[in-house]
């Protein structure tokens, strides 16, 4: 599976345009895979508050997303792009990658909500390829 | 048996409540049709699906989502029950249709994103969403259970 030219450039505009609500979609993704899938609040034991909207909950889905958003420029070259990112995951945070997916299902749903006239299945399914083609580099280091 | 509290009855006849069949099954199934495009594969008797405008535009599919839409009325209304509410209607897409059930979960996934566009993020709320996941998983499990 990868991006066509056509999808690469649906990509880079849409995403263009949501990064300017970076912090609103990293906590309206963030608050709801930790509501949808409770199971993903146990990478966040650490901290007080996991409830939507909170501080750290805010903070913390900005800096996800802005990796995501970050990525679209070397979206020709995501594995060398996102390696020290995925050696992070693999070795330190050791996430299981199985809940990448549950948080790239919620920035799709967080895009549609924010962005309803702009989300069209043209620009769905080019950015769910680009997402999934995020996960994948952000897994090539586990084994 | 699934244990569903007061707020998940509640989210769900709420969120359910607020759905016009028409206007969110056709373009849950159409972008099921477009994200996943071999999911088309079920619906070939509809027409011919070149591009995003094709499937959109096509009435026999807007139908079709409908009548799916319908289907699932049928288990808002049936909390309590819905592996019986279900059976009849998974035994018929796994012995006539020979749907691959994976395909459930992808309109499930679908039909979530639509109700987010179609809903706004003060009336979907995160708890909100939690809820109908929880109703769409059930689903799926109650439409999978009679596959053998």
């Amino acid at each position: 599976m990868s991006l066509s030219r056509k999808e690469k450039a649906i990509v880079k505009t849409f995403m263009g345009k949501a990064m300017k609500k970076a912090d609103e979609v990293g906590n309206e993704a963030l608050s709801r895979l930790l509501t949808v899938y409770p199971q993903t609040k146990t990478y966040f034991a650490h901290w007080k508050d996991l409830s939507p909207g909170s501080p750290a909950v805010r903070k913390h889905g900005l800096t996800v997303l802005n990796g995501v958003f970050d990525a679209v420029d070397k979206i020709d070259n995501l594995e060398v792009a996102l390696l020290s990112l995925s050696e992070l995951h693999a070795f330190m945070l050791r996430v299981d990658p199985a809940n990448f997916k549950l948080l790239c299902h919620n920035v799709l749903v967080t895009f549609a909500m924010l962005f309803p006239d702009d989300f069209t299945a043209e620009v769905h399914v080019a950015v769910d390829k680009y997402l999934a083609l995020v996960c994948l580099a952000l897994s090539e280091k586990y084994r | 048996m699934v244990e569903w509290t007061d707020a998940e009855r509640e989210a769900i006849q709420a969120i359910w409540a607020k759905v016009q069949h028409d206007k969110v099954g056709p373009e849950a199934l159409g972008r099921a049709m477009i994200v996943y495009p071999w999911t088309q594969r079920y619906f070939k008797t509809l027409g011919t699906f070149t591009n995003a405008a094709s499937i959109f535009g096509n009435e026999k599919v807007a139908k079709q989502a409908v009548i799916i839409l319908h289907g699932i009325d049928r288990g808002v209304q049936n909390l309590d029950n819905l592996k019986a509410t279900y059976a009849d209607l998974s035994v018929l897409h796994s012995d006539t249709l020979h749907v691959d059930p994976d395909n459930f979960r992808l309109f499930g996934d679908c039909i979530t994103i639509v109700l987010a566009a179609q809903m706004g993020p003060t009336f979907f709320t995160a708890e909100r969403q939690a809820a109908w996941q929880k109703f769409v998983s059930v689903v799926i499990s109650a439409m999978s259970k009679q596959y053998h």
